[in-house]
């Protein structure tokens, strides 16, 4: 049991190191929802105005930009299992006496705490976009946020075990990114869309973690005016939303460790 | 003038369970390891010991089976037969207890270059659970003992390779093992650095007792090894002290370079009862002491002499003998002329 705590906790202990000493990964991580944000709802405000509930659609983007923040960078939390493979730092890890399971949990924590510090710094942005934080609202984001980014980084560090490069597993993100953010509700409500999109969206784990954050932020009176994800006719509530994600996320994370520890 | 000396008479027992005891209770004991990869058995029936203390080196070319056997020894490669024990732990049934009492530096840098020499060692700190009281002071005194110190707060990537080698070594001994592993140690590194690196092992092998099992392709290296034992092609061909391997391939070697090969040759074997051989004009022959033979050869040769070389046999010789090969793969100039069996483990 120690072997697992002290594997988890170096791990993510040297993850966040990493981060933290590395000023422009820091700020190049949060360009890009800011782009999202800046652009997309910039372009499309005056066009859509306000939305149902009485939201316009930089407001409703919001919440999805920082699920968007958390996607990313949790995805990409697996990078550092394939670049410390490649720079040789992986073996430094895998000689230590600590359990391998420990180490995928340590890369998951590590990817969670650099998430949830993005997704402060994003709520920076909450009176700009005008939307009302109070200190309960953060308070409920924090869990919500923690168990999304936990199902995404389990994700990345399970693509991280089988992929042979870093090229090859940034292809692979990428690939994976795009789909998974368009097809999740960030930018549109998900049941005004073409079935098609609708069915892929609903299959999309992201897709009640973005419902969730902007439940949250914006209330859950969101759901009942149209703008909530609904299946198959039934509107899913926030703890319903977050326990599907943990489940989806703890399944992940199993598969991670049996694949990164299947080799030894 | 190039001294062949494939006329080394074969006197070693080139059994492959050729072992000589270590002096000292055994803290690494290998018994009949193998490991197979697919149809190729990289490893094949290995048995030795290493004594606590002891400076053990493996020694043999690129691809002979020297990090696929350290890599078992550590834990991270399951052997596919045999046994083997690191400081009495079972390489396969007890991992972490193994992991705890080693130290490793690989062939490759295996340092985060993002962090700092310090933060890397303090990595390691965490992970191996050293203590906290003590982490610090040993991580001052590593660093000293590597020279290191002034350079604790800089990134390791702006390291010269001699430097990451050395923070390397410190870092392996952080958690007081008491063997350290060294695969390659000097690869690729400058006959100086490779020198301090030495310089350092022996200190540490003298205030610590520390056991320190190395492979090696250089000579020069086996030989500061107390035993070593020689591998080729996945199988032990000769373990012994430096001294003993040599001497039990006879000989010093004479070449003489004359006017006349065959005369020359003729007059050798008939005069003095030698058995000489005859490459590229030069004529070449093995004495026991060359020292006190070769003013008695001078003075009593008939034929004028051009040249003479005389040579004390070196772990080269023994491995050529040994396998009918070369070892060498000199010094980073990449040649690997000679070894043909080259497998990458």
């Amino acid at each position: 049991m120690t072997e697992l705590y002290r594997g988890a906790w170096v791990v993510a202990y040297r993850d966040l190191l990493n981060y933290v000493s590395d000023r422009f990964r820091m700020v190049a991580s949060l360009t890009f929802p800011l782009l999202f944000l800046a652009i997309f709802g910039g372009g499309f405000s005056d066009v859509i105005g306000r939305m149902a509930g009485g939201v316009d659609i930089v407001q409703f983007m919001y919440p999805g930009i920082i699920a968007q923040a958390v996607l990313t960078t949790s995805l990409f939390g697996g990078v550092s299992v394939v670049a410390d493979r490649e720079t040789g730092f992986l073996r430094e890890i895998l000689v230590a006496p600590v359990s391998r399971t420990g180490i995928v949990l340590g890369k998951v924590v590590g990817a969670t705490a650099v998430a949830l510090l993005q997704v402060l710094m994003l709520l920076l942005l909450a009176p700009v976009v005008g939307v009302p934080l109070d200190a309960l609202t953060v308070l409920t984001l924090v869990p919500v946020v923690v168990t999304l980014s936990i199902a995404l980084a389990g994700l990345g560090v399970l693509i991280a075990s089988f992929a042979p490069s870093r090229e090859g597993f940034q292809t692979a993100m990428w690939m994976l990114v795009f789909p998974m953010i368009f097809l999740a509700g960030v930018f549109f409500p998900v049941d005004r869309i073409p079935l098609w999109m609708e069915v892929l969206s609903k299959i999309n784990p992201v897709t009640y973690g973005v419902d969730a954050v902007r439940q949250v932020l914006l209330g859950s009176q969101v759901a009942g005016a149209g703008l909530g994800v609904t299946v198959l006719g039934y509107s899913m509530t926030l703890v319903q939303e977050v326990a599907l994600v943990g489940v989806i996320g703890v399944a992940l994370v199993a598969s991670a460790s049996w694949a990164f520890g299947r080799d030894a | 003038m190039s001294i062949h000396t494939s006329d080394y008479t074969v006197e070693l027992t080139s059994d492959k369970h050729a072992t000589s005891e270590p002096a000292r209770p055994a803290i690494i004991d290998v018994r009949a390891l193998s490991r197979r990869f697919g149809p190729v058995e990289a490893v094949h029936d290995v048995t030795f010991r290493v004594g606590e203390g002891e400076v053990f080196g493996f020694l043999g070319p690129n691809g002979a089976g020297k990090t696929t056997t350290i890599h078992m020894l550590c834990t991270i490669l399951r052997p596919t037969g045999g046994q083997a024990t690191v400081g009495g732990f079972d390489v396969v049934d007890q991992r972490g207890d193994v992991r705890r009492s080693i130290g490793l530096v690989f062939q490759q840098t295996t340092l985060d270059d993002a962090l700092t020499a310090e933060q890397n060692l303090r990595f390691h700190a965490y992970a191996y659970g050293v203590p906290a009281d003590v982490r610090e002071r040993r991580i001052d005194e590593l660093l000293n003992l590597v020279e290191l110190a002034e350079r604790r707060g800089d990134r390791v990537r702006v390291f010269s390779g001699g430097m990451k080698r050395r923070l390397e070594i410190a870092r392996g001994l952080l958690h007081r093992p008491r063997v350290l592993f060294l695969d390659e140690p000097t690869l690729g590194l400058d006959p100086q650095t490779r020198r301090r690196i030495w310089e350092y092992l022996a200190q540490l092998r003298e205030r610590e007792g520390l056991t320190v099992f190395m492979t090696t392709h250089y000579m020069d290296e086996a030989e500061q090894c107390d035993r070593i034992a020689v591998i080729d092609q996945g199988s032990i061909v000769a373990l012994d002290t430096p001294v003993a391997l040599k001497s039990a391939i006879g000989g010093d070697l004479i070449t003489i370079a004359t006017g006349d090969a065959t005369a020359a040759a003729s007059e050798i074997r008939e005069r003095y009862r030698l058995s000489p051989i005859v490459t590229d004009g030069a004529v070449s022959f093995q004495v026991a002491e060359g020292g006190t033979f070769l003013p008695e050869f001078v003075r009593t040769f008939t034929q004028p002499l051009e040249a003479i070389g005389l040579r004390h046999p070196t772990l080269d010789d023994v491995f050529l003998t040994l396998t009918g090969r070369q070892i060498r793969d000199d010094a980073g100039n990449g040649s690997q002329s000679g070894s043909k069996g080259d497998r990458h483990d």
